[in-house]
């Protein structure tokens, strides 16, 4: 997976309107054969989006062309739960996503996303209606998320909210840098709490 | 003041991230096939080592089939991926537990039966069932493939520090009620995410009465309600369980262990963010309806209405219901089911093995009933040989296969065909969890032995 610097970003939302999608329907365990990150984004909710056949279901949003190029996934309530799979970031990010917007995400969800530099925007549960209302008005519906301010805006009524995340991982997002790097900078520290400690 | 939390979390930090995460150090490193590849090739496009690779164990289990282990996995795809983590054990210089190896087996089940999973230790591991050994008093959580990267090559993480939140669950439980059901009992009150950024401490009389392998499937369930992880502190039970374990310390170097060990618990005054308290009275054999593990209720119970869901949840709770081809109100008692699963790194221990065993002894399976019996391990394997629950489980009709996660998650050969009921003593009912379009229902190993003979849900505390 590249080291996509995260920004600013306006996009129209697919909307996902369900509570608890967990990563099993994300991306089904029969897909976690692989042994590279390559690919996930085919089979991102593979059994919703197609049938046993194999042929697309036509009546899930993902197949509707309406939203093809949407940079963000709009969920319902508690995305992400379930398994570590950090295959359904790679799914997400491996689709087209950058940003997946809920009003409450599963732990290590959150951090599997952020480390695949894909951003999790944990908004309000009347900020999430609104957008869902907006983009079920209008699938057109454009939504802006400004990184650097932690401010996300409904584009179709104007109304904004801030958003948290820590100043360390904004850095990395902003930047394009991952945790290794910062890990791999401090042996000094790891090897004298050993020392410390063992 | 500290909680237990707070004591192994502060001992292992290194250091804190200016407005940011917590750089911890990790004990043990447990690695499977499915989530560690991608982090092997990571560190290979970096040019580096394992910083610490005596701390890493590695052992596959997700794509193991549950028979035939002597000969090479049939499904090419499979077999790449578990060839894939011995080369990688054996390029990096890391311990490697592969397929019939005496040692193999779901990695919840083998870290604590080995004695490699300790009081006081950080343990992660590529699986968010991690959570497991926070039974034995370590703190211990499931993490992504990048994090796993990240521990492969400095044995440290970057994590925010969780809440701290304690469950408390006083009295004793009632006959027939088990750790399974107390962890799904938990479940269905807390919700899928009613623990979320939390890490939970277990207490109360119900707790301590748990055996070892009933904490270990209590603690195993803690992320079912979106926990970052669950432990209980370390007791005599804990030590008695861990003494003579092959990696357990020996001699005067157990004696240090020990005395360190007992400071383990939470301080009488210490504040924790939430405290939730329970009664183990209130709970009976539980047994999920939906397709998240907090949708479980008393097997005696019907299955809630609509109008007692939240409105913003009613849709999401219709289309699970519609899935499992249940409606609101229904009773679930004999309902006919098609398979039943005993096994995972929930339920995969010998203690839920004497459970099954004990209700099916002189009774015959259901001949519409398929059963997959799984031990945990090779070890539990050969305790279930030793106890004679084979015969048992033979001359009621039951074949034991070999170990691994199984039908938990199907990645192997053993999936539930569409549309079919399966009563599974595993961890997720998810939609498809058990192969695409299988519908599971979660419960403990009694009520998943109650079903097998009667194949119908069946109260086990009918069958006494």
């Amino acid at each position: 997976m590249m080291k996509q610097k995260f920004n600013r970003l306006i996009s129209t939302c697919v909307p996902l309107p369900l509570e608890n999608v967990d990563t099993d329907q994300i991306i089904p365990a029969r897909f976690l054969k692989a042994t590279d990150k390559e690919g996930f984004g085919d089979n991102l909710f593979r059994d919703w989006r197609y049938d046993k056949k194999g042929n697309k279901n036509t009546s899930f949003v993902l197949n509707d062309p309406a939203y093809s190029g949407s940079k963000i996934l709009l969920a319902g309530k508690n995305f992400g739960s379930g398994s570590s799979r950090e295959h359904a970031a790679w799914a997400i990010a491996g689709y087209g996503f950058r940003a997946v917007i809920s009003s409450f995400f599963a732990d290590i969800f959150r951090n599997n996303a952020l480390n695949n530099f894909v951003l999790p925007v944990v908004v309000s549960e009347p900020f999430l209606a609104e957008l869902f209302a907006s983009v079920r008005n209008d699938k057109k519906a454009m939504v802006e998320i400004d990184l650097p301010h932690q401010q996300i805006t409904n584009l179709t009524t104007g109304n904004s909210e801030t958003f948290e995340i820590n100043d360390y991982k904004k850095h990395c997002l902003e930047q394009g840098v991952d945790d290794i790097d910062f890990l791999l900078s401090n042996k000094d520290k790891i090897e004298k709490w050993e020392h410390d400690n063992v | 003041m500290n909680t237990l939390f707070d004591k192994i979390w502060d001992k292992h930090v290194v250091q804190i991230v200016n407005d940011g995460p917590t750089q911890l150090y990790i004990d043990r490193l447990y690695c499977h096939e499915v989530t560690s590849p991608q982090a092997f090739a990571g560190l290979r496009l970096r040019g580096l080592q394992c910083f610490r690779p005596k701390q890493i164990y590695c052992m596959p289990d997700h794509n193991t089939p549950t028979h035939d282990q002597d000969k090479p996995i049939a499904d090419p795809i499979s077999k790449a991926q578990v060839d894939t983590l011995e080369k990688n054990a054996l390029d990096f210089g890391l311990s490697y537990y592969g397929m019939m190896n005496p040692r193999n087996g779901i990695i919840h089940v083998v870290g604590p039966e080995r004695g490699l999973t300790l009081p006081g230790m950080t343990i992660v591991c590529g699986d968010s069932h991690t959570s497991t050994h926070g039974a034995m008093g370590a703190v211990a959580f499931g993490i992504g493939t990048s994090e796993v990267e990240m521990v492969l090559a400095s044995q440290c993480i970057l994590q925010t520090k969780p809440k701290s939140m304690r469950i408390t669950i006083d009295g004793k439980l009632s006959l027939g009620v088990v750790a399974k059901d107390m962890a799904l009992y938990l479940m269905s009150k807390m919700t899928t995410s009613g623990a979320t950024g939390y890490f939970v401490e277990y207490a109360g009389e119900a707790v301590r009465n748990l055996s070892m392998e009933g904490r270990l499937t209590l603690c195993n369930l803690s992320i079912e309600m979106g926990a970052r992880g669950g432990m209980i502190a370390p007791d005599e039970t804990t030590f008695a369980y861990l003494k003579g374990k092959e990696f357990a310390p020996k001699g005067d170097e157990w004696e240090k262990a020990l005395a360190y060990w007992k400071t383990l618990k939470s301080d009488k005054d210490a504040v924790f963010d939430k405290e939730i308290v329970f009664h183990a009275e209130d709970i009976e054999p539980m047994v999920t309806y939906g397709t998240n593990p907090g949708m479980g209720m008393g097997i005696t119970c019907h299955i809630p209405l609509e109008t007692t869901v939240p409105e913003a949840g009613r849709y999401s709770y219709m289309k699970a219901l519609e899935y499992m081809g249940f409606q609101p109100g229904e009773q679930l008692l004999g309902k006919k089911i098609d398979y039943v699963f005993l096994g995972s790194c929930t339920n995969g221990r010998i203690e839920d093995f004497r459970a099954f065993a004990s209700l099916v002894k002189g009774r015959k399976k259901a001949d519409a009933v398929t059963a997959w019996i799984v031990p945990g391990s090779w070890e539990v394997d050969k305790q279930i040989h030793e106890e004679g629950i084979d015969k048992i489980l033979e001359s009621a009709g039951f074949a034991i296969r070999q170990p691994g996660c199984s039908a938990c998650l199907a990645m192997n050969d053993d999936k539930i065909p569409t549309g079919k009921y399966a009563v599974s003593t595993s961890n997720r009912n998810f939609q498809g969890r058990q192969g695409p379009g299988s519908r599971t229902l979660l419960a403990s190993p009694l009520v998943a032995a109650a079903a097998a003979i009667t194949g119908v849900i069946t109260d086990p505390r009918t069958l006494k």
